[in-house]
Parts: structure tokens; C-alpha cells; sequence
């Protein structure tokens, strides 16, 4: 988000999600559609059906690229790379939209001259996709409008993951596919309410709408409505909690709804530093891995017990309604905070549902100032939406960009290496994913069924590898990482490439993020999952016992 | 007033003329495969189907007479004759559209009774852990590869074999678990008749709408509610995001809401002081504060009541100000709490370490 925050002014999905089945050109990049978020999924399809082109650009061979026109398989992490040796093969060629760049965007000189600095051939040793096939789609995304960008964390889950949007919203701003609809940079959300999570506040360096805590005249705003004083500067990242706790300069920590000891990178580093904590509140609907370490547990209510809204990825604000009482004696989240505010005697938490939380909400934050529930009582709106009137907003930027200047900021971004490469100890490339059938550790695994269509983690490995390994398919093995180890099941496929191994990180049972790295993105602070060096060995004697028992008992 | 480029058949029905269909399906292409649907055009030799024909100015249809009924009939028998119609047990009895056809076509006993009634004892297919795949009582409508090709775009399942053998099937006739389908129930939803049925179907009493709590997408949807249980969950058609559609997870994920592991009370570790199960009963009923600190003692959570647990939270978080407490807010809850926690975080905590796992 901070990657398009620089480029744009604001931080989320620019057009709308129905948009994307009339783009005549989609460029989807690190983003396995179909199966995290099926239902665009199924707009892309219809936009392919339809005559859309399709340009795929992942490691992976996933379900997409079956549609696309040309697959990019590039090597993990090379994205800057790649997109930078398309975007000279727009200049080159002279595709760009030149009337847009000298209207609505500055600092294009400087970014030229980046892009011509690196040729063809080093993009193709990098990435490891043939100039040609960069050429062929530069030309497809230079020349095919509405173009439309689709992202996801293979983007943003690496070390360099600001510089790989960036990189993108330069790409859309040189074919001047912004502003309109169809077009865009458009990152499509993970957890349901990611983007409402980002709107309401709930960062470190922002109150609600994105108004910086920096900035004293919004401070003195939110003194005011608030009737306190607040701090000037800006918090600690999730990440950097992790490390504050760990060396004891956070005391305690007050967490709901999150799982990070099953889901942030590096686990094992994560499970220490909590244990340096004095005080842990957990507040989640189950007891997960994290809330077995909490002091306190307090017992929330799920998305059916209360009334709320969500915000989605297209910024569509819409309600979710209490459908059934609360399970046991759990109670919703918002209830809760309120009574410990209560009990510690702060004012200003006296509500007593959630509309007027709505209400005070709306009144501090412009870009959310004309949504209230009645108007979305029926379907949602899409902020910006500044007025009771505003029928919201279905694409950004169609006048002017949320920079200070009103116009879009081209950025020089070049390729670096992921901050862990293989080595000789550790010669494979691991890429965590989410498996379609599951999500995340807890929710589908208290679910009927879902167990039935993925019920364990299965290693993907490339026949190749497999064989040189002498590794069977459904064989034990063992991945280890220079944090720790795992071991799961082989699935030899040709869905990865040679010298890249795939995980999810859906079971509990197998602790993915073990192994993954806590090195982080300077300015977003995300850790890098997708990308990280492991060696894989034979769990051997277990192997070979099994078939050895079945062989001396004469029970086969 | 009919649009321009509109079917007879969706013409009459938006004039409130009734025209009996089985293989029409708004959602997907017209395709004109079960033939009752046939009307009679002015000035056309042969009676033609309304789902595929484009009304033009000033055209003539006859949606009713003899030789129309008959021909209905005809064919409504001959559908009957292949069908396993147990409607008794059958779940979609009630909202089977093949019932509601005989109700209104009706058949000749006569006649039905020399069919040669071809009704297969097919293997069915309960692979897949949502939904069942009764070949006897499919009616070969291809809704559901329609539906498959269409709407999911997946294209797990086709026709397959010929004449009487003609029947849906995936690639090899595998069973669906192992096929490329990714169950998301599109073709059940939209099954005319009872085959393909959702494994564990109980009709929910009343209906509310609300948003998927999965992916960021955020598909409208209703939740079916009987006591105070999810039974099933449809796409809500209004919905600018999905039109009707969900996934896998967003209409078959609901158990979680239900789920025995769920959290009921307020839990807090067993310390030192009242590590005995007996002194923890004893501070309940006194409801006595809890003082701080306390030994932290591996080992097994207690129940507490709710008044125990917000004094004891609030007492202890009392002690932390500013840099050196920090709180993590989630994605997955509403705004309204997200906005709380952050105000919450920096009002009562003095604080502004706030984040959530946006960046993970």
C-alpha cells in the first residue's frame, strides 16, 4: 500500500472489481486469481471469454495462465526486473501515452533514464523470461486499451515489495491506463476487512482516512473530538513490535483476531518474543496457536453475532448483520473494548451499538463522511463519498491524484536481489501460498468438508528435483530453512519450476512460517514469505520402516 | 413494451405470460434443449422454441393450443420416462421445477404407462464433500455445464456418451473430488431438479443479509438461519460485487460459527497463587481483585466470568502507558471495532502503537 500511497497519494484498489471483465488487456502478477479470490477470478475469465488478452506473470504454473495469452514464468523475486524491461520496451517503441504523462504526472525524465540504464538482456538473465516473450507483452500491454493491473501479495511479500508496486503504478502510468475505467492498479485485498482495517486508523502512523499523526492540525481535530491529549508520533509496525517485545521495550500487548504465531513469517522468533511479554491479551473467536500463550483470552463473537460494516477491496463500504445470538457467552469485539474502557475510566466509549460508532466515525473522516448505514442498507458505497449526495466513487484519479501537486509521481526503481538467495546449503527457492480450498489456519478446518478436499499439507517439487532427490510422490521429506525445519508430504509437479519448492500455510499441524524470513521491506515492514532458501532432504527411516513393518508382520 | 433483442420466452414472462421451461436458466446462454418451451409463430411452418427465438415487430405467437399441449406432453413424458422421480424422498421435492411442469402440463396416464421407462440405477457420485451428483434424476437440461463454463469458467463437467447413455460427466467420468472442479456449488445452486443436492440440507426458517467473512472481495450474501444455526448461505443477486456468485468457502464455510472449539468464557492462565483448580472456584464466587503481579505458570487456562475478566484486564493494562504497550487490530473485524480499538489504543492507552496484518 505505501508503493502506490507514493505514487498516487492513496493506498487502494483504484477501479472496481466489475470493471475487470470489460479491460481489453489484464496483466495479473503474482496473483493465483482463481483460487484466493474466485469470484474476480470469474471476471477475469468472462473478460478472456469475451476477448480479452491475458498476460500471467508468476512462477507458478496456476489455473490462469491456462487462459493467458502469454505466460511470464519468471524467477522468484525478479518482478522490478521484469516490469522495468517491459516499460523499455514501451519507451522504446514509443507505445507510451505522452499526452497523459505531461498532464497529470511529474519526474518522468529521472524514470526514463532508470529504465534505459538496464537492456534487454540483463531483464532475461534475471528473470529468466526470453526477451522475446518481455516484448511480446510489452507490446500487448502498450497497445491494448482499457489495460488493467491486478496484484496480490506476490507483489508486496518480499523484501523489495514497495519498489514492486512501485514499479507497477509506473507501468500504468506510462500507458496512461489510469483515471479510467477498466484500467489501474488494482491490488486485490486478502482478509475481508484489510482495507476497512487501513481506513479506520488502525496503523501506526495514521488516524482514520489516512490523516497522518504527524500532522499537528489533525491531531488538534482528534484532541478535540475526543477530549484528550495525543501522541505526536508515529507507533511501531506490527514487525516492529515483534522486535520491540523481543528486546523487552514492549511490555505488553493487547491482540484480537490475529494469529501471527501460525501466520507471520519467521514463527519461531515470533513464539520467543511474545514469551518476553509480561502482559498478553488475546481476544479471538478460537483458542489459536497465539492465544495458547495469552494471559487472558477473551472470547469474541463471529461476523454472524453483530452488526457492523466491512469495507471490501474495491473501497465498497456494506453491512454485515447480527444473524444468530453469540455462541456461549462470547461477546462482540466492540462490546468488550467498551467496558474495559469503562473500567478504566476513560470517557468517550458510551455507545451502545454500532451505528453510533458509525457515526462519530464518519464525522472525523472526509473520505467516509457521506456513507451512513441507511444509504447502504441496500448495496454498499465506495469512498471517497464526501457528501450525503455522493453516489461514491467506482475508479480514483479521473480529475487529479492525491499528491500535493495533484499529479501522479513516476519513481526510479531498480532490481535487488531477494534478501535471502539460495546457496549451496540451501540451493531451493520456497514460495508460501494459500490453498483454494482453505483459509489461513482456523476457519475451514472447523468447517464440515473442507478437510475432505485438502486435509494436509502437500510440498510441491518439480519432477526434476524429485529425481535427483530420488523423493517418491506422497513421500515425508524434510524442508529446512536457515530457521528451522518442517516436514510434510511431496507433490511432484510441474506446477513449479525447477529449483523452487511451494508451501501453503494453512495447516496448523505444519508450520510453514518456520521457515520463512523476517527480513523486511524498508518502508512497508512486510516480511519477505515469498521468498526464501531451503534444502530438502528424505525423512528416509521413516520410509522405509513402513514398508519394512508391513513386510514382517504379513499384515500388507 | 419487450426490449429490443429480448426471447419470447423472457418477453412473456416479463409480461406475466406463462411459458413452461425446463432448461432455461437467466443466468447462463440460452441453449433450447428441452423443448417445452415450444411455441407457434404466425407465418412459420414449425412450431419453434421461445428461449432461442428473437421477438421482431408485429410477430404473432400462439403460446397455448391443442397441437402445442400435445406436443408438451409428449415431451414432458418422455423426460419422465428416464427419470427417477421417488419424489417422496427426494430433498428438492416441493422446488423441483420438473413437479411443478407435470402440475401444469400434466400427462397421459395411458400412454406414460407403455413408455418403456429407461430410469438407470447409476452409481451416485458423493465424492465431493459438499454436494451429491444423482445421474438417475438428471434431466440432461445442461444447466450445470452451462453454469460450469459460464459462470464458474472452470469447465469441470460436460456431456458426455450418446442418445441413452447421454448423461453430465467430468473428464474420464472420474468422480468430482478428483476432477478440476473446485466445488463451489454454482451448478447446485441452479439444478432444476434433485440432482445435484447439498450433502447436508436442512431449509433454513428465516433469511439475513450480510457479507462474506472470507476474502476481500466481499460478496453479498444470505445467511439461511433455522434456530440459531447457519444452514446455507445463496449469493445475493443484487450484489454490485458478485451478482449471485460465491465460492467455495463463502457458501459452504459456515461451520466455524458453530463450531464446539469455540471460545464460550473468558479464559485466564492458572497462576501460582490459585494454581489449585478449588482457590480459582473460591475467587470466582468472591470476585475478588486480582492483584498484580502475578507468577506466570505453564500450564492450563481457567474459566473466568466476564466481570473478573474486563477488571482484570482493565486493572493490569492500567500499568502500561505509552511506548511501552502496543496493540494489534484485525482485518476481519467490522470497521465500527477497527475504529474503536485504534481510538481505544491512543485515548486510553496513549499510544499510537496500532497496526493490524494488513502488511503480511
Amino acid at each position: 500500500m505505501a508503493g502506490l500511497a507514493a505514487s498516487f497519494g492513496s493506498g487502494a484498489m483504484t477501479n472496481s472489481i466489475n470493471e475487470i471483465s470489460e479491460a481489453a488487456c489484464i496483466f495479473a502478477i503474482g496473483t493465483n486469481t482463481t483460487a484466493n479470490h474466485p469470484i474476480i477470478g470469474r471476471q477475469v475469465t468472462r473478460a478472456v471469454q469475451k476477448g480479452a488478452r491475458l498476460i500471467v506473470a508468476d512462477p507458478r504454473r496456476i489455473p490462469l495462465c491456462r487462459l493467458a495469452d502469454i505466460w511470464l514464468r519468471l524467477r522468484p523475486g525478479t518482478d522490478i526486473a521484469l516490469i522495468n524491461g517491459i516499460m523499455r520496451v514501451i519507451i522504446e517503441e514509443n507505445l507510451m501515452d505522452t499526452a497523459f504523462i505531461e498532464e497529470r504526472c511529474e519526474d518522468y525524465e529521472a524514470f526514463e533514464a532508470s529504465i534505459m540504464e538496464h537492456d534487454l538482456a540483463a531483464a532475461e538473465k534475471i528473470t529468466g523470461v526470453s526477451a522475446q516473450d518481455i516484448v511480446r507483452a510489452a507490446r500487448m500491454y502498450g497497445s491494448i486499451a482499457p489495460a488493467t493491473i491486478l496484484y496480490t501479495l506476490g507483489i508486496t511479500e518480499h523484501s523489495h515489495g514497495t519498489d514492486n508496486v512501485r514499479a507497477l503504478a509506473n507501468l500504468a502510468l506510462l500507458t496512461g491506463n489510469i483515471g479510467r475505467p477498466s484500467t489501474g492498479v488494482n491490488p486485490l485485498r486478502g482478509q475481508n476487512n484489510v482495507q476497512g482495517a487501513c481506513d479506520m486508523g488502525a496503523l501506526p502512523n495514521v488516524y482514520t482516512g489516512y490523516q497522518e499523526v504527524e500532522n499537528e492540525e489533525v491531531r488538534i481535530k482528534f484532541e478535540r473530538a475526543w477530549n484528550c491529549k495525543l501522541s505526536p508520533s508515529n507507533g511501531l509496525k506490527m514487525t516492529e513490535m515483534f522486535d520491540a517485545a523481543h528486546e523487552g521495550r514492549i511490555k505488553a500487548l493487547y491482540l484480537k483476531g490475529e494469529d501471527p504465531v501460525v501466520t507471520d513469517a519467521d514463527t519461531t522468533f515470533i513464539e520467543k518474543a511474545i514469551s518476553h511479554l509480561e502482559l498478553f491479551i488475546v481476544q479471538d473467536i478460537f483458542l489459536t496457536e497465539t492465544a495458547r500463550l495469552a494471559d487472558v483470552v477473551l472470547p469474541a463473537a463471529s461476523f454472524a453475532e453483530k452488526d457492523g460494516t466491512f469495507t471490501n477491496t474495491e473501497r465498497r463500504v456494506q453491512r454485515i448483520r447480527k444473524a444468530i445470538e453469540p455462541r456461549g457467552n462470547s461477546r462482540p469485539d466492540w462490546m468488550i473494548i467498551c467496558d474495559i474502557a469503562r473500567s478504566m475510566g476513560v470517557e468517550g466509549f458510551d455507545f451502545d451499538n454500532t451505528q453510533e460508532i458509525f457515526e462519530e466515525m464518519r464525522v472525523l473522516t472526509p473520505s467516509y463522511s457521506g456513507i451512513n448505514y441507511e444509504r447502504i442498507e441496500k448495496s454498499g458505497i465506495q469512498w471517497p463519498c464526501p457528501d450525503n449526495e455522493h453516489p461514491g466513487t467506482p475508479y480514483l484519479y479521473s480529475e487529479r491524484f492525491n499528491t500535493s501537486s495533484g499529479r501522479a509521481k513516476f519513481a526510479p526503481v531498480s532490481y535487488r536481489p531477494s534478501a535471502e538467495t539460495t546457496s549451496h546449503e540451501y540451493p531451493f527457492i520456497l514460495i508460501t501460498r494459500r490453498s483454494a480450498f482453505h483459509y489461513h489456519a482456523v476457519m475451514t478446518h472447523k468447517a464440515e468438508g473442507f478437510d475432505e478436499l485438502r486435509k494436509e499439507e502437500r510440498i510441491e517439487i518439480h519432477p526434476t528435483d524429485a529425481a535427483t532427490l530420488e523423493i517418491q510422490d506422497g513421500e515425508v521429506i524434510k524442508v529446512s530453512s536457515r530457521r528451522g525445519s518442517v516436514k510434510a508430504k511431496a507433490n511432484i509437479t510441474e506446477v513449479v519450476p525447477a529449483g523452487v519448492v511451494c508451501m501453503t500455510f494453512n495447516f496448523a499441524e505444519t508450520r510453514t512460517n518456520i521457515l520463512t524470513n523476517r527480513a523486511l521491506d524498508p518502508v512497508a515492514k512486510t516480511p519477505e514469505f515469498k521468498v526464501c532458501a531451503v534444502k530438502i532432504e528424505r525423512e528416509e527411516s521413516a520410509y522405509i520402516t513402513k514398508d519394512y513393518i508391513r513386510w514382517g508382520t504379513g499384515k500388507s | 413494451m419487450a426490449d429490443e433483442g429480448a426471447t419470447v420466452l423472457t418477453a412473456a414472462q416479463d409480461a406475466g405470460i406463462y411459458i413452461p421451461a425446463l432448461c432455461h436458466c437467466p443466468d447462463v446462454s440460452s441453449q433450447g434443449v428441452c423443448r417445452l418451451c415450444l411455441v407457434r409463430i404466425e407465418g412459420r411452418r414449425r412450431p419453434e422454441p421461445a428461449c432461442r427465438t428473437i421477438i421482431e415487430e408485429g410477430m404473432v405467437v400462439f403460446t397455448d393450443d391443442p397441437e402445442i399441449e400435445r406436443l408438451r406432453r409428449v415431451i414432458l413424458e418422455l423426460i419422465l420416462s428416464d427419470h427417477d422421480f421417488n419424489c417422496l424422498l427426494c430433498p428438492k421435492s416441493g422446488q423441483c421445477r420438473l413437479q411443478e411442469l407435470v402440475n401444469r402440463i400434466g400427462f397421459d396416464e395411458h400412454r406414460f404407462s407403455r413408455l418403456e421407462h429407461t430410469a438407470k440405477d447409476l452409481p451416485i457420485d458423493t465424492s465431493n464433500p459438499f454436494f451429491d451428483f444423482n445421474p438417475n434424476k438428471c434431466v440432461q437440461c445442461t444447466i450445470c455445464v452451462r453454469t460450469c463454463h459460464e459462470i464458474a469458467g472452470i469447465d469441470a463437467i460436460d456431456m458426455a456418451y450418446r442418445s441413452d447413455n447421454l448423461r453430465v460427466s467430468t473428464f474420464a467420468n472420474k468422480p468430482l473430488k478428483d476432477s478440476v472442479c473446485v466445488s463451489c456449488g454454482e451448478c447446485m445452486e441452479r439444478c432444476p431438479v434433485g440432482a445435484l443436492i447439498p450433502k447436508k440440507f436442512k431449509h433454513p426458517t428465516r433469511e439475513v443479509k450480510t457479507t462474506c467473512p472470507y476474502c476481500g472481495v466481499g460478496c453479498g450474501l444470505y445467511l439461511g438461519i433455522r434456530g440459531n444455526t447457519i444452514v446455507r448461505a445463496r449469493g445475493d443477486d443484487e450484489s454490485p460485487v458478485n451478482h449471485g456468485g460465491l465460492c467455495v468457502r463463502g457458501r459452504f464455510g459456515y461451520d466455524f460459527v458453530n463450531s464446539p472449539d469455540r471460545l464460550s468464557l473468558p479464559l485466564m492462565r492458572a497462576y501460582d497463587e490459585y494454581a489449585q483448580p478449588s482457590s480459582v472456584v473460591e475467587m470466582n464466587e468472591e470476585g475478588r481483585p486480582i492483584t498484580l503481579p502475578l507468577v506466570k505458570r505453564e500450564g492450563k487456562f481457567v474459566e473466568i466470568t466476564w466481570d473478573q475478566a474486563i477488571r482484570y484486564v482493565a486493572s493490569s493494562l492500567a500499568h502500561y502507558k505509552g511506548d511501552e504497550i502496543a496493540a494489534i487490530s484485525s482485518a476481519r473485524c467490522t470497521n465500527e471495532e477497527n475504529y474503536l480499538f485504534q481510538k481505544f489504543t491512543r485515548v486510553a492507552l496513549e499510544t499510537n502503537n496500532i497496526d493490524h496484518c494488513a502488511r503480511l
